[in-house]
């Protein structure tokens, strides 16, 4: 007999009770982002770690204002500056252990080189002679990734995978604002949360995406809010404060090396320069805007700290400038050189075996250089 | 509203005036996509557009392909005409279930009752130096894809007049706008009344004797150059612009391959599993009788497109569409 035909019979029950699966209350992030510098808990941080984390970041943004000078000497093709976020990161690379994994974006060249990425070789992609200069086992980096939010899934099937072998690696995956709208994300963070896998996910909010405001991305009350639905913890820091972010870091990558699960980071912060250097940030920003976050500045804020509490004298704070000239010196060195690159290499990792096709183009290739070094350069292209 | 004198106007102005005159005339014409809105696109081709028509009608949508174009097919299940951008053509992946599996198949899935006038603008190929994913040639995927048109100008006239009729079309179009040409200038006069021609019709760019050029898109100013160079070498060679993909224009493409008796297909996507393939059977297809050598093809090399600085060794140039012509006397080989 169907509901239907047992009508008059038919007695209604309340629903089985329901329970949320995890309590929502520890996932939901603070109200307000962790801050250090400037609070009482600036005081319990380790003197040797901030100034450590002053010393990179004061390279880093020596390194980018180096790096976007290359880009209008033609040296590279393009460069998405990360200036006025250097500490998310310096933080995501110091945050990490050897063996854990980083998954940039292609704007995070400077966690790579924080990491200890030789600075030439994490520029062989933006400088357009390579796609990827160095071996992601290496450094434990994956390559610096273009499409948007596609290296999240890789992230966690690796942590995923790490954790299957019953290695205690952890893999931070670092993604924008905008990023965060696209399919591959949301994926990323539900796979992580039902396989507990141990990653970290390090959002920069910088304000933009390209020239689309954080407002017409989300209507959500925060980007960490996000990891509640999905079962994982929220974290909300102020992402220009180093000793902060290195905090949540840190916490978020314990967590899930001892087998608590992902995290989602929200760091806000801003991008001060434009979106890379072919774009122009004034069709969609106002100066007062980018002056204000000049007055939240990574940099003068960890300064502010350390000289406030005689942790740094300006002997020290000229040293760590030097060092940091020294650094975009070699850099901008090693970069003036004309890349030696031979195009038979087009040819030499489509497959471990090339196929018979692209042995012909390969002598193809090669018949026409051969005819090209015979005429001297000559008319043919 | 008053037109802005755009003498002489590139390929990306004409695409903008393309786009505005279709929101001008059909209230039901949506522009959307990542940055169309206030920055007007990452190359400028929505400028104004906000301003003018609304931020309803040209909308900034959030970063996520699948959902433009997911939320595009809805739209236009209600009644709109959706004109939606992929930033870049590898940009375009995520949104491939919803192309493929609702896109293309609304109108077949539903007896013909729900056709989805949808737009999906495109810019595509390489030769500006973009870094990785900056410079896909995937005409291949959307070509093997039934239900979907796909065209591709060449030319500033061409711009506009595909982009007005892929607006104005029942079904589904895909405009591939060729990056490296955005920036082309010709004699197209935006004053002068525009004629918007049915999607589907191939130019010949150049009449020649010797033999045929097929091309699109970004190769065909390299095949004209090639032209222009094989003179010297005696040959005339005729050059065929198909604009458009599917449907393809067999007739205009058998009679210049009669004509000439040989034919060459150039294209920069790769050419195994790629659009010459299917070209060059039809062409051998219809005109067995007619040809003095096999239809040849020059294409991009079947690898991952290369990074900047080595580009130009993989884009079929002049010299590589020569060498083929020069094999087409096929007698004096064989
Ligand atoms: C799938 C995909 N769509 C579009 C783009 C083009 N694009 C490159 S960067 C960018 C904006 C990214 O913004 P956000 O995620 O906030 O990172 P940010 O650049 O601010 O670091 C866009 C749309 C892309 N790289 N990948």
């Amino acid at each position: 007999m169907t509901v239907m035909e047992q009508r008059g019979a038919y007695r209604p029950s309340p629903p089985p009770a329901w329970q949320p699966r995890t309590d929502p209350a520890p996932l939901l992030p603070d109200a307000e982002p962790r801050r250090v510098l400037g609070t009482d808990a600036a005081a319990k941080a380790d003197p040797a770690l901030l100034r450590r984390l002053y010393a990179e970041l004061v390279r880093g943004r020596r390194y980018n204002t180096q790096a976007t000078a290359l880009t209008k000497q033609g040296r590279l093709a393009v460069y998405p500056s990360s200036t006025g976020q250097e500490a998310c990161e310096v933080a995501a690379a110091l945050a990490l252990q050897d063996r854990d994994w980083l998954f940039p974006s292609y704007r995070d060249t400077l966690a790579a080189v924080a990491r200890g990425l030789d600075p030439v070789q994490a520029l062989t992609l933006l400088r357009g002679d390579w796609h990827t200069g160095y071996d992601p086992r290496e450094h434990r980096v994956a390559p610096l990734c273009t499409p948007l939010a596609t290296q999240l899934p890789h992230a966690v099937g690796l942590a995923h995978a790490a954790r299957l072998k019953g290695d205690d690696v952890v893999a931070l995956a670092m993604v924008g604002d905008g990023g965060t709208s696209e399919g591959d994300f949301h994926e990323a963070l539900n796979f992580a949360a039902v396989w507990q896998a141990p990653v970290v996910f390090l959002v920069q909010n910088n304000g933009f995406a390209i020239s689309v405001p954080l407002a017409k991305q989300t209507a959500a009350p925060s980007l960490a809010h996000k990891a509640v639905g999905y079962g994982m913890p929220g974290r909300l820091v102020d992402g220009n404060d180093a000793a902060a972010v290195h905090e949540v870091l840190s916490a978020a990558v314990r967590h899930a090396r001892a087998g608590g699960g992902p995290t989602l980071v929200e760091a806000i912060t801003y991008r001060v320069d434009a979106h890379t250097n072919a774009d122009d940030a004034t069709r969609y920003r106002g100066d007062a805007e980018v002056e204000t976050w000049r007055g939240h500045d990574p940099i003068a804020l960890l300064e502010h700290e350390l000289t406030e509490r005689g942790l740094i004298d300006e002997a020290g704070i000229e040293a760590v400038r030097q060092d940091a000239e020294e650094f975009a010196a070699g850099l901008r060195q090693r970069m003036n050189q004309d890349p030696v690159l031979d195009p038979m290499d087009l040819f030499a990792h489509v497959y471990a075996e090339p196929t018979p096709q692209l042995r012909e183009q390969r002598a193809q290739l090669r018949a026409e250089l051969e005819a090209e070094h015979d005429s001297h350069g000559g008319t043919r292209r | 509203m008053t037109t802005v004198a755009l003498k002489p106007a590139t390929m990306a102005q004409a695409l903008t005036r393309a786009l505005r005159d279709a929101m001008a005339a059909d209230p039901t014409v949506h522009v959307m996509g990542e940055d169309v809105g206030t920055l007007g696109g990452v190359f400028r081709v929505t400028d104004g557009l906000a301003k003018e028509f609304g931020e309803d009608r040209c909308t900034d949508t959030p970063l996520a392909e699948a959902g433009i174009l997911g939320t595009a097919v809805g739209m236009a299940m209600y009644g709109l005409r959706p004109v939606v951008e992929m930033q870049f053509d590898a940009f375009a992946y995520p949104a491939f279930e919803q192309l493929i599996s609702h896109v293309a198949k609304m109108r077949n899935r539903t007896r013909g009752a729900m056709p989805l006038p949808i737009t999906i603008r495109v810019p595509y190929g390489g030769g500006i130096g973009g870094v990785e994913h900056h410079s896909d040639s995937s005409e291949a995927y959307y070509m093997a894809t039934p239900g979907l048109h796909v065209v591709t100008p060449a030319t500033v006239a061409d711009a506009y007049g595909l982009m007005r009729a892929a607006i104005a079309s029942d079904d589904p179009v895909v405009v591939l706008e060729p990056k490296r040409l955005y920036w082309s200038k010709d004699s197209w006069n935006p004053d002068d009344p525009q004629t918007v021609e049915p999607i589907g019709r191939a130019v010949v760019r150049r009449s020649g004797r010797s033999a045929t050029l097929i091309t699109y898109g970004p190769s065909v100013p390299v095949c004209l150059e090639a032209a222009e160079a094989a003179r010297e070498e005696g040959w005339d060679l005729e050059v065929v612009d198909l604009r458009s993909l599917v449907p393809f224009d067999d007739d205009t493409v058998s009679a210049s391959v009669r004509r000439t008796g040989r034919a060459v297909v150039v294209h920069e996507s790769g050419g195994f599993g790629g659009p010459g393939g299917e070209i060059a059977a039809r062409v051998t297809e219809r005109c067995f009788h007619h040809l003095e050598a096999p239809v040849l093809r020059v294409a991009g090399f079947d690898i991952p497109y290369p990074p900047p600085m080595l580009e130009r060794h993989h884009l079929p140039g002049v010299d590589r569409i020569l060498d083929a012509v020069g094999r087409l006397q096929w007698e004096a080989e064989s």
